[in-house]
């Protein structure tokens, strides 16, 4: 990645820590657009980039908040949405996005994702999905449609998998969509829209992982990626999370999903808690 | 006995180890550095070269909740991880060996977080300490194809009945290609006769296992295991010495190495062993009298045959490839209360070093004698040296 000018106030610059590029994200992996995205979509949105703050879980897409010049925390595998949960009710004046990984969110950590999506916690959650776990070597996860081939798989995967906007809906979470990172602009806006919905919001996005999930499935570029997500991406906004599975060759249902207004863990505790300071009646 | 020797990857050999044990099932959850272990048995299961079911768990809390569901059912067993994986199978390390599951594990060993780190040390090893399964350390991937076969052997005995970890330092053995010679299946098969749980889980003759202790009985569970690991040792001597007439290599629980004269001793732990080998030997050239002792047997704790290898020298010098936050250090604490109680007492000092993957070079041995000698002389051997930091 070229470093870009600092003075450019337009760019992302001055939210990436120059001192840490280059980054370790292979050649045209997905993580790096999707990052841009989000930098670009703080700008956008107006919200207070010194009141926001990054939590990463393990793997490649949770090298983000090492990279970002925000409030940052890279914790253990699987543990963003519980460190991000306790930030964010202690420090309510803090954002709270979580940057990662399918394997990280989804797998390890997938039962911290339903409770935080349940509770709708205010948070943002950006998952980025490769379908496997790339830095060790593209290993089978929860994610991976059945019969693609990971290294765990070598003649297709024997399991289903997650169909994730079906299961943050049947969580409870409050705004779910899906992009891949050949719908940039989509991408960029969804994110917008994520940080500024009150409540738990889930912005998956479909990337690729030309190293090693790329290599096994017929995809060994990322452009070849690119061009299967233009082939098969269906773009449904309002679609039902139903009707969104993705599977080997099928279409990759995108678009802005769900968007509804449910009362935030936030507000809820408020309510309780004025409850409980209510004087007594005696 | 036909031996084949074959130009592998440590990692690699294992998992040919593991088909060679013939195991049942494997769960696990990928993790740097022992992924190519858990990946190539998966291969192996998938290309129906071993019949065994390969259960690609959610993380390794799971992977180890199923090794205790498939082990109680009488299957035999492998898992693998290393560092943060093993860590987060704690709860259930400590179940496995309170029910007696001799289910087999390879740690590729590697530091802990944080920082994250994923290159080698022994952090996650010792802060396994306690939690009652045999540990073995290896020192090159030959014995590490050699100790998972013994493993197996040892954690199933009757006698026995306990998990067993092979500790197999990350990278500096897990990744590295060396000659490895193999056995072949039958000899295997003689060495290692099936596996069956005395008491399994079966419909035909129900037995319930994981029950709550009251305080009436939690102390007894704890006696009973306490005694089962320390007298394991009887059948990791036994599985040994047939190891070793079968194959002619020899494994100890210390192995000295020219220790004869020696007025100093080094004492290492895993793969910085073979290192601290060469620096022994160039010393020994040039007339100094330091010897070498290598600790193979970490749980049960070999006491007798450490007291016999180093009592009677006079200064003694252990690294730990660990460091105990705000106490001594894991190995050398051990190795001073065994010398303890004994009339000969050398002069122990502590050195911590080679965490997260930092280099001990065969001259970095020479500076950790020489470290420690100076130490004794200053007669504070209370304090732990951490070598190589920078301050």
């Amino acid at each position: 990645m070229n470093n870009p000018p600092e003075n450019d106030q337009l760019s992302i610059a001055k939210y990436l820590r120059q001192d840490r590029l280059p980054h370790i994200w292979c050649a045209a992996c997905g993580i790096g657009p999707a990052l841009n995205c989000f930098l670009r979509a703080i700008d956008k949105s107006g919200l207070n980039p010194d009141k926001m703050s990054v939590v990463s879980g393990i793997g490649c897409s949770g090298r983000v908040a090492g990279y970002v010049k925000l409030d940052s925390f890279h914790t253990t595998h699987g543990r963003a949405i519980p460190f991000a949960t306790g930030l964010r009710l202690a420090n309510p004046e803090l954002k709270a996005v979580v940057f990662s990984g399918d394997g990280d969110l989804v797998a390890i950590g997938g039962n911290h994702l339903i409770h935080a999506a349940r509770r709708n916690i205010d948070m943002t959650v950006i998952c980025i999905n490769n379908f496997n776990y790339g830095m060790t070597g593209g290993q089978v996860g929860p994610t991976a449609p059945y019969d693609v081939r990971t290294s765990t798989t070598p003649y297709g995967n024997f399991e289903s998998a997650f169909n994730l906007p079906l299961l943050l809906f049947a969580s409870g979470a409050s705004y779910i969509a899906r992009w891949t990172v050949v719908h940039l602009h989509q991408l960029e806006n969804t994110i917008v829209e994520a940080l500024l919905k009150p409540g738990f919001s889930f912005v998956e996005v479909i990337s690729p992982c030309p190293a090693v999930y790329g290599r096994m499935n017929k995809e060994p570029d990322g452009l070849d990626s690119l061009k299967n997500y233009v082939k098969r991406s269906i773009i449904k906004n309002g679609a039902d999370p139903r009707e969104t599975e993705i599977t080997q060759n099928g279409p990759i249902v995108v678009g802005k999903f769900v968007d509804i207004i449910r009362p935030t863990l936030q507000e809820n505790l408020a309510k309780v808690a004025a409850k409980a300071k209510k004087p007594s009646t005696k | 006995m036909t031996s084949k020797l074959v130009g592998i990857e440590s990692s690699l050999a294992v998992s040919e180890a593991v088909k060679l044990a013939n195991v049942d099932v494997i769960a696990a959850y990928p993790i740097t550095p022992q992924t190519h272990i858990v990946e190539s048995l998966a291969e192996m299961v998938a290309n129906g070269d071993l019949d065994a079911e390969y259960i690609p768990v959610e993380s390794e809390h799971s992977a180890m909740s199923a090794c205790l569901g498939s082990s109680a059912v009488g299957a035999r067993t492998f898992t693998s991880t290393a560092s943060q994986g093993l860590i987060l199978m704690h709860e259930v390390l400590l179940v496995a060996a309170s029910l007696r599951l001799p289910i087999v594990m390879a740690v590729a060993n590697r530091a802990l977080s944080g920082p994250l780190n994923i290159w080698g040390d022994h952090s996650d090893a010792m802060i396994t300490r306690d939690s009652g399964w045999i540990q073995i350390f290896v020192e090159n991937g030959q014995q590490a194809f050699d100790q998972t076969l013994c493993a197996f052997r040892i954690a199933e005995h009757k006698d026995v009945l306990l998990p067993t970890i092979i500790n197999i330092d990350g990278f500096h053995i897990s990744h590295v290609i060396e000659p490895i010679y193999f056995l072949d299946q039958q000899t295997v098969n003689e060495f290692l006769p099936p596996y069956k749980h005395p008491y399994a889980l079966d419909p035909d003759t129900p037995v319930t296992i994981g029950c709550f202790a009251g305080p009436n009985l939690y102390t007894e569970s704890m006696k009973a295991l306490d005694s089962a690991l320390r007298e394991s040792k009887k059948v990791i001597l036994e599985t040994w010495q047939k190891f070793g007439e079968i194959t002619g290599r020899q494994y100890k629980p210390v192995e000295k190495y020219k220790t004869e004269n020696a007025d100093t001793i080094l004492i290492t732990m895993g793969s910085y062993s073979e290192n601290a080998m060469m620096t022994i030997d160039k010393m020994q050239s040039e007339g100094k009298k330091v010897g070498l002792v290598r600790l193979r047997l970490w749980r049960p704790f070999p006491y007798e045959e450490i007291v016999e290898a180093i009592s009677g020298v006079k200064n003694v010098i252990v690294l730990d490839r660990a460091i105990s936050l705000g106490g001594p250090a894991p190995v050398c604490s051990e190795i001073r209360a065994a010398l303890y109680a004994t009339e000969k007492k050398p002069q122990i000092v502590s050195i911590v070093g080679g965490l997260g993957g930092r280099d001990i070079s065969p001259a970095d041995f020479i500076t950790i004698v020489e470290l420690g000698i100076e130490k004794i002389k200053s007669g504070k051997t209370e304090e732990t040296i951490m070598f190589g930091v920078r301050e």
